[in-house]
């Protein structure tokens, strides 16, 4: 059975829940194979083999670079391998390591699947194009296909496998180590998910009002155990910083509930974020096409609303 | 130091798009402009040239006739000449062909830094620059949220997950810009009229060495089989809060299993 390169991640708490997502897509192809870029612990390869990967290829040397090594190291994994398909998570790092592989490798390319299959032996994938408006299904005609897939779109599944573990020392290229990190500075850690793995996802918008009042968002993203969001005019004017913008020009999500407060719902919003599984608005405006694609809205002054939920999911959870 | 803006002209986002029966995007059928995620770039390449860290600023574009008109756009903002790239080969191109269609022009126009949007608001791949460094062998450092030019050195700051990284690299470079960047100015009248003097050179793929064959919507190497609008969502349940609006939630988000 061919192989399929899967570019996974592991962080400080393990494997990255989209790069199960990739090696569940995976096996619908062929025989998933891991390309996991610097140290290899145990937690690691077991959660990878978990998922069913066969082989974990490990490439150090990575650090302190973007994504030109990782490219590499596909490629190279790639030239011995065949393999009939690279996927790669949707986001800054997957979007610059699929366009170099594809290059190399001459292969068709596909950005922000929301599935991928095999239809008669050809890589098939959905996805959603113009902000969300229209659903597109594609084939790869080259041998080997190249896909980013969003994350939160494919829903992992577990199938044990005993990987074979192998290190891959790639002759990086002068461009491959020619931008360098120079310096990391970490953000405040919120305790909260990241927002495009999160399965619920609280947002504002500028319905809120104020930066003292986004307090009520995050205090609703807490009681759920969710990440908060935002729109664009919320991060353009700074009442949270930018990485929170869920829209065309920010974070994709697809979480299982998604609450919209104080958010009109324009299209650039909506492309962010109308792939989830549940919907609810909250808004004062009757009209706001936000109401168009929830599940459950209240048309209302959000803080009246939310601190009222607030309190009765506490009551709840007792 | 020359500066190359490479630049899309897109349908206009708020218009309603149509498919062609080849399932590519009717453009002929839509308004349109400048992609708006490129006047970042553009923005940012006038400022390099009036702060006099770039000596030149070239504007490139492939695309049809009409995409004249967004060069003229980004010619009222600032830089000093235009180049575009037009050939009915290019229709249905995939993101590989213009890749390459881009790279030939680059190696004609010359270049020190090669600056872009972070994505086409079209298409939305982001994968055009990788691609255009990786055919011209030079480095890259794409999702800029900022950045500055400093000798033979581009530096950016780049948004990742916990942390902003900070990323240098050597000149000749492609670098990718971010909507944090400073939004394009709103061009003078007196701009406007200028820009329409600025030169604006028209290459045919032969101009550039590009053989017909290797794009154009017969070589891409993705086929699309279908496009079909999204499903409409079923229509919810809205109810005006009257003071239970946070308890009515609660019942809701708890029969879903949330709560």
């Amino acid at each position: 059975m061919s192989e399929v390169l899967v570019l996974v991640e592991n962080t400080p708490q393990g494997i990255r829940k989209s790069s199960l997502e990739l090696l569940t897509a995976a096996r619908r192809l062929g025989s998933p194979s891991a390309v996991l870029c610097g140290a290899a612990d145990d937690a690691a390869v077991a959660s990878l083999g978990e998922y069913g990967a066969a082989t974990v290829y490990v490439v150090p040397g990575t650090d302190g670079y973007l994504s030109v090594p990782a490219a590499e190291a596909i490629v190279d994994i790639a030239g011995r391998t065949n393999p009939v398909a690279v996927l790669v998570t949707s986001g800054p790092i997957g979007k610059d390591v699929a366009a170099r592989v594809a290059v190399r490798l001459g292969a068709g390319i596909v950005t922000d699947a929301t599935d991928v299959r095999s239809e008669g032996g050809v890589v098939t994938t959905s996805q959603t194009v113009v902000s969300g408006q229209w659903v597109a299904t594609a084939q790869v005609t080259s041998a080997t296909a190249v896909v980013t897939v969003r994350p939160n779109a494919i829903a992992p599944e577990a199938a044990p496998a005993t990987p074979a573990v192998q290190t891959v020392d790639v002759a990086f290229s002068a461009a491959a180590t020619g931008a360098k990190i120079t310096a990391s500075n970490p953000k405040v850690s919120t305790g909260r998910p990241e927002l495009t793995d999160a399965a619920v996802v609280v947002s504002g918008g500028r319905g809120v009002g104020s930066e003292e009042g986004f307090g009520v968002i995050e205090r609703l993203a807490d009681s759920l155990g969710g990440a908060v969001g935002a729109t664009r005019a919320v991060t353009d004017l700074h009442w949270v910083s930018h990485d929170l913008q869920v829209g065309q020009t920010g974070k994709t999500v697809a979480p299982s509930l998604y609450v919209a407060a104080g958010i009109s719902g324009a299209i650039q919003h909506r492309a962010g974020m109308q792939s989830s599984k549940t919907i609810v608005a909250v808004n004062k405006d009757p009209k706001a096409p936000i109401f168009q694609v929830a599940d459950y809205g209240v048309i209302g002054d959000l803080h009246k609303v939310l601190p009222a939920l607030i309190d009765e999911i506490g009551k709840r959870k007792g | 130091m020359k500066i190359v803006v490479l630049v899309k002209y897109v349908p206009e986002p708020t218009a309603t798009w149509k498919f062609a029966p080849d399932l590519t995007l009717d453009r002929g059928a839509v308004e349109g402009r400048l992609s708006e995620l490129d006047e970042y770039a553009v923005e940012q390449a006038a400022r390099l040239q009036e702060a006099g860290t770039a000596s030149e600023v070239v504007f490139l574009t492939v695309g049809p006739a009409k995409a004249v008109d967004g060069l003229r756009k980004a010619l009222a903002i600032g830089g000093d000449s235009a180049v575009h790239v037009t050939d009915a080969a290019m229709h249905g191109s995939d993101a590989l062909a213009t890749s390459l269609v881009l790279a030939k022009a680059l190696e004609k126009t010359g270049f020190d830094l090669v600056l872009t949007g972070m994505a086409s608001t079209d298409a939305e791949m982001s994968v055009v620059p990788s691609m255009v460094a990786d055919r011209l062998g030079i480095n890259q450092a794409t999702f800029a949220g900022a950045l500055s030019v400093e000798g033979g050195t581009v530096s950016i700051k780049r948004d990742s997950e916990g942390a902003v990284l900070e990323v240098s690299t050597a000149l000749p470079a492609i670098v990718s810009i971010t909507d944090t960047n400073p939004e394009a100015r709103y061009p003078a009248f007196k701009a406007i009229m200028a820009s329409k003097k600025k030169p604006v050179t028209t290459y045919s793929l032969a101009d550039l060495g590009v053989d017909a064959s290797s794009v154009g919507l017969a070589a891409a190497a993705v086929k699309v089989t279908s496009v079909t609008p999204t499903p409409a969502r079923t229509a919810g349940t809205i109810v005006p809060d009257e003071g239970e609006g946070g308890a009515q939630l609660a019942e809701f988000l708890s029969s879903r299993g949330f709560v």
